[in-house]
């Protein structure tokens, strides 16, 4: 249901073709139990750069508290649940969710919410200690989410 | 999500005796304040630690902190500043005039109204006795000060005082530790209380104790102030930190303190 012309309109106004298909951290519809239908990035995820995100110390680092049997990253945590089979626990839709904002399925979850920007406590400016400049951009593009979630998908044992 | 951590303490069993002498408490039960908080006991983060690093911190020849120790010796005695004054000149034998001092500390200074941390109360001492610079608050030179003080308290459990002209600090103090800072929301107490003997990515999570400070770290070759410890994990929450020696890490120094009494002071230890 995009318009070619609001398309177009989008180009101009972000130069960029990304950004009229992305949504924003801001306008993602989470579900009454925190999945999310839609693709954040409006293109399909890639699996293989969906793990390297989550192996990656910096990026997402998903392996600093979850254990992921088919991972060889060094040192993975245990602050939360092994990842194993959690494709066959979640659909692709809740797992978008979970990523996203965990906290929308997991009330007060440590786990972080990688697709939000706003409503922080003192937030800086990455890891340096100091304020934020300006707007935060997301822990995770939604892209990245979206390759993330293709991994996850992978796990179904 | 059920997490023991009581069980996960590495060593909960093994027992730190300093120098084949001085036996250390590692482990005790939680002081009262803690009740609500689940935590029934405390550990030292010595029971956190492995092989090496256990055992240098057993042994003042190898304790690689000594070096620190000894340069501040020498600072004791130092004559600095405008009044011509030395800290032995006013304290005397450092073994005899800070044996407990650092118990007790941070802790109010009725003169002053106000709470000091032994950092803060180094600084008071050179900068309106001596007439001397203040050390810079989390440098060389304080910790390896801090180092000495702290020598002389070994052994001795930790005894700060929460209540009086304090309660209102403490009880900011406590408010900070359960405050989720920064873009990954966590608290002190996500890490330090919920998660304590689980790992997060290579690292051991202890109860985050500030009996042990200063600490050596191994990895930095250098003591670390217990302020500047507070400022690198407020940091890794990619959250603005506070300044050391501000109001409010003061505070959070004197409730993280008081989730210690009942502990050993065992500064410096040794940390990777
Ligand atoms: C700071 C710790 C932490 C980090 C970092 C973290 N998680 Fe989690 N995660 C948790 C915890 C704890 C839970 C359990 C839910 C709860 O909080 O009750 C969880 C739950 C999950 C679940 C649901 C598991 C199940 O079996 O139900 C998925 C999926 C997940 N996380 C994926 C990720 C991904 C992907 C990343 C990185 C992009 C990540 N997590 C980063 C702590 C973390
Ligand atoms: C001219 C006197 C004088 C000198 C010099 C001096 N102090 Fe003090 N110190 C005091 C007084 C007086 C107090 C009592 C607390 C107060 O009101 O400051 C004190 C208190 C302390 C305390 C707290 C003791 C307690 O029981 O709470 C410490 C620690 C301390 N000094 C360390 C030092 C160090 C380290 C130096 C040198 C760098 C030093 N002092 C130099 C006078 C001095
Ligand atoms: C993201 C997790 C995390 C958070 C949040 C966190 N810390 Fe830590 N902290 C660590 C890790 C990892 C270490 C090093 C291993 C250990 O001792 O737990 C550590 C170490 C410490 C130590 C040194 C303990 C020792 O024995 O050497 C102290 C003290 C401490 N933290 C206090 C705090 C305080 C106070 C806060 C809140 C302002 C806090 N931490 C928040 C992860 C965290």
């Amino acid at each position: 249901m995009r318009h070619p012309a609001i398309l177009a309109a989008g180009v101009a106004v972000f130069g960029t073709i990304v950004a009229a298909d992305v949504v924003a951290p801001s306008s993602v519809v989470f579900g009454d139990y925190g999945a999310v239908e839609m693709s954040l990035s409006g293109q399909p995820g890639d699996p293989v750069s969906g793990l390297a995100v989550m192996e990656t110390k910096g990026s997402g680092n998903c392996v600093a508290c979850h254990q992921i049997s088919t991972s060889e990253a060094a040192f993975q945590g245990n602050v939360g649940p092994p990842l194993d089979g959690v494709g066959g626990r979640w659909s692709t839709e809740e797992l978008r969710g979970i990523v996203a904002n965990a906290k929308m399925v997991f009330p007060d979850s440590v786990m972080p919410s990688f697709y939000r920007v706003d409503g922080y406590t003192r937030p800086g400016d990455a890891f340096t200690g100091k304020a934020a400049a300006g707007e935060l951009d997301p822990l995770l593009t939604a892209q990245q989410i979206e390759d993330v979630v293709a991994y996850l998908a992978t796990l179904t044992d | 999500l059920a997490m023991s951590g009581a069980a996960a303490a590495q060593d909960a069993e093994a027992r730190l005796v300093l120098n084949e002498e001085t036996p250390m408490v590692t482990v005790a039960d939680a002081p009262e304040h803690m009740a609500d908080t689940g935590i029934r006991t405390i550990y030292s983060g010595w029971a956190f630690r492995t092989g090496t690093t256990q055992e240098l911190q057993a042994d003042d020849f190898i304790n690689p902190a000594f070096l620190a120790v000894d340069e501040a010796i020498v600072a004791w005695d130092e004559v600095d500043g405008t009044a011509g004054e030395s800290c032995a000149n006013c304290h005397g034998d450092v073994e005899e005039s800070m044996a407990g001092v650092r118990a007790v500390y941070p802790r109010w200074n009725e003169e002053a109204g106000e709470l000091r941390t032994l950092a803060a109360q180094i600084n008071n001492c050179r900068t309106e006795q001596m007439g001397a610079e203040p050390y810079k608050y989390d440098g060389s030179e304080m910790t390896a000060m801090e180092a000495l003080i702290s020598v002389q308290s070994r052994g001795m459990p930790v005894n700060v005082a929460i209540d009086g002209p304090v309660a209102d600090i403490w009880e900011q103090g406590r408010e900070m530790y359960y405050t989720r800072f920064g873009q990954l929301e966590l608290s002190c107490a996500n890490c330090h209380e919920q998660n304590y003997g689980n790992y997060i990515r290579a690292d051991h999570l202890s109860q985050g104790q500030i009996n042990g400070f200063p600490t050596y770290r191994l990895k930095q070759n250098a003591l670390i102030q217990t302020q500047n410890r507070f400022r690198g994990c407020i940091r890794d929450t990619r959250a603005e930190t506070y300044a050391v020696g501000s109001p409010e890490f003061d505070a959070l120094e004197l409730y993280v303190a008081s989730r210690g009494n009942g502990l050993s002071v065992e500064g410096p230890a040794v940390r990777p």
